[in-house]
């Protein structure tokens, strides 16, 4: 109890430099907190696809479609239980900077496979009739204002004109973490209209999303579907769903590599700091702790004393950090939906986040420990006066 | 009234016992007397002292070789780089010595282990610095309290020693003052207060009044001086000031780390 008591005094003795260095140390954390965050976010579509799901791609590029004749081919193979396709459409809303991902889909069998987007009933079979139905995530909803049966006009980037959507469901995520900022519509009302105005366009699909019966069927699956096509104009390349994800991802890996770099960075940054803080503070102390020595301390009791003191400032710097961390995630989820629909903390971040401050409590302890406790006593009180 | 203040509260059985004695140590207030009639409580046997200075042996103390006697009050004196502190330390367990041996009650210290002597220090020895060497987070009491934590005394107990000893240096209405709330004076009695608390046999003091006005002074050596008549407690002062030195039963000259006629050198 001493000890804790002359830890916690100590700590306050410089009040200013005592709250620079917390605040110095809640900044680290709060950035270490973003920016791991940040990084899992990127792989969130990894972690959150399904192991029974299957896409498949033209095997040249992502922006080479694929015929709509190969549906039935692929329902027809062994083990593939359900095939629906989509299209990037890339349509604005209003403005560009209203960006949210939004496809063309074979609606039936696309909710068939994505039974995380949950909709109400009457929704889905109103989404079902209208060939200029859609359904809008329902942060993106909340976002824009929409309501049922609102007009929803998107301006065509790849397909190019104003296309009229009439908003006949909101979907809910299954979990926190399913994406509630898309908007999907029927692939046959974009198919239609460009059978009129581009036919060398129409009848094509960017990707398939195919079902299988059981996960570990999955790469039997995915090879029998690029052997049906081979040799064929489009050539296709099946792959779980997954391993799709981590395709788009790995294109910005370096990317992610140096942001998890940076957040290691802030952490040996903030313990440097600390580290001289708190040597600092030592070496002002040294008479202090030749004394406590002389008086019949062990140099336990003196590490102690230095060890709680560290570990207060940086714990304290942490919880702070960790505690702005939840109101500046919710800042960036409601700015940055467009990029990051769902920034939410998770408990292993914050795990994270208070190991971080522990980690810089403990390292900037271990010189001033090292010093403080091995200080020569008659040497330790000639510091003062 | 010290006497008064211990019958009342009886804390200390040895300060009890010394007190106990008291008449006798009064009558023996002559440092000749005193080491004729009393037991050694310190003994020093050619120590010897040396520092390195790079690849320089500086010799700090020589073959330095006296006693003690319980309930007496010495005063080392000499000029500076004597050599006086680093005896002061040596009998007080700080620093070790390279030859010799000292024996503090028929103990040789200088076979003690670092931890040992932490050990030993804590109940043996009250530390009295020139500058108090408080710790200025801890308030008068927490101060004085510092020592007793090593102890294993329950809280209600360390609780009656501290207040005893804060009375006793006239400080009870400071007890909740931190250091930089007393005068120089005050800080100090707080230090002695922290050096009786474990009631150790010897105080050694190193330059108790140099950092204090006249005033100031007179009333520490005045009280170290009770401290040595009421309470038979042996007093090893370092100072420089020939009028403090005056409150010692002898004074000990050291020069260039040698001593200069132990045994002569009275008041």
């Amino acid at each position: 109890m001493f000890y804790l008591k002359l830890s916690l005094r100590n700590a306050f003795r410089h009040p200013l430099r005592a709250v620079l260095t917390i605040i110095g140390v809640a900044v680290a954390i709060l950035a270490f907190g973003l920016l791991r965050t940040l990084v899992g976010l990127w792989y969130l579509g990894v972690e959150t696809s399904s192991s029974t799901r299957l896409i498949t791609r033209s095997s040249i590029s992502l922006v080479f479609t694929l015929p709509v004749s190969y549906r039935e081919r692929i329902r027809h193979i062994s083990g593939v239980t359900e095939v629906s396709s989509m299209n990037w459409f890339g349509g604005i809303y209003v403005s560009e900077k209203n960006f949210f991902p939004n496809f063309a889909v074979e609606p039936k069998t696309f909710l068939a496979l994505y039974p995380e987007f949950i909709i109400d009933d009457a929704e889905k079979k109103s989404f079902l009739n209208d060939r200029r139905g859609a359904v809008a995530g329902f942060k993106l909803a909340a976002k824009h204002g929409w309501k049922i049966g609102d007009r929803i006009v998107l301006k065509g980037t790849i397909f190019p004109g104003e296309w009229d959507f009439v908003l006949r469901g909101i979907y809910r995520g299954a979990q926190r973490s399913t994406d509630e900022s898309q908007f999907f519509f029927h692939w046959d009302y974009l198919n239609e209209s460009l059978r009129k105005t581009v036919p060398r366009r129409a009848d094509q699909v960017g990707l398939y999303v195919i079902g299988v019966d059981a996960p570990e069927k999955a790469p039997e699956v995915a090879q029998a579907i690029d052997a049906t096509f081979r040799n064929s104009l489009a050539e296709t390349m099946s792959e779980t769903e997954k391993a799709f994800q981590l395709s788009f991802v790995a294109m910005t890996e370096a990317i992610m590599i140096v942001i998890q770099i940076v957040s290691y960075v802030v952490i040996v940054i903030i313990m440097v700091v600390a580290a001289n803080t708190m040597a600092m503070t030592a070496r002002e102390r040294i008479a202090e702790y030749a004394t406590m020595k002389a008086l019949g301390f062990k140099w336990s009791h003196i590490a102690i004393t230095v060890f709680g003191e560290s570990l207060f400032i940086a714990l304290l710097g942490g919880t702070i950090g960790v505690l702005l961390t939840f109101p500046t995630a919710n800042l960036l989820e409601k700015e940055l939906s467009q990029f990051f629909p769902v920034f939410r903390i998770s408990s292993v971040t914050i795990y994270f986040q208070i190991s971080a401050a522990a980690l810089v409590g403990i390292i900037s302890s271990a010189f001033p420990v090292y010093r403080a406790s091995t200080i020569n006593i008659s040497e330790g009180l000639r510091r003062i006066g | 009234m010290y006497s008064g203040l211990l019958t009342r509260t009886l804390p200390f059985s040895l300060l009890i016992e010394a007190l106990n004695d008291c008449g006798d140590v009064m009558k023996n207030n002559h440092g000749a007397d005193l080491e004729e009639e009393r037991p050694h409580i310190v003994e020093l046997i050619s120590v010897s002292k040396s520092y390195q200075r790079g690849s320089q042996i500086i010799p700090v103390l020589e073959e330095i070789t006296f006693s003690i006697a319980e309930g007496e009050f010495l005063a080392l004196m000499g000029p500076s780089g004597s050599g006086k502190s680093t005896l002061l330390n040596l009998i007080a367990g700080i620093d070790s010595v390279d030859k010799g041996s000292i024996l503090v009650k028929g103990l040789d210290i200088s076979s003690l282990s670092e931890s040992g002597l932490a050990s030993w220090r804590s109940t043996n020895v009250g530390l009295i610095f020139q500058f108090y060497n408080l710790i200025p987070v801890l308030t008068a009491f927490e101060n004085v309290e510092l020592p007793l934590l090593l102890t294993g005394l329950s809280g209600r107990r360390r609780k009656e020693q501290v207040e005893t000893v804060l009375s006793l240096v006239n400080l009870s209405d400071r007890m909740d003052h931190y250091p930089s709330q007393l005068s120089g004076g005050q800080q100090q009695r707080v230090a002695i207060a922290r050096a009786m608390v474990t009631d150790p046999a010897i105080l050694v003091a190193d330059e108790p009044t140099g950092d204090l006005d006249r005033a100031s002074a007179v009333e520490i050596l005045s009280f170290m001086g009770r401290l040595v008549k009421e309470f038979g407690k042996t007093i090893i002062m370092v100072t420089h000031d020939p009028k403090a030195a005056e409150n010692a039963h002898r004074i000990i000259h050291l020069e260039k780390g040698v001593l200069l006629n132990p045994s002569q050198q009275k008041v």
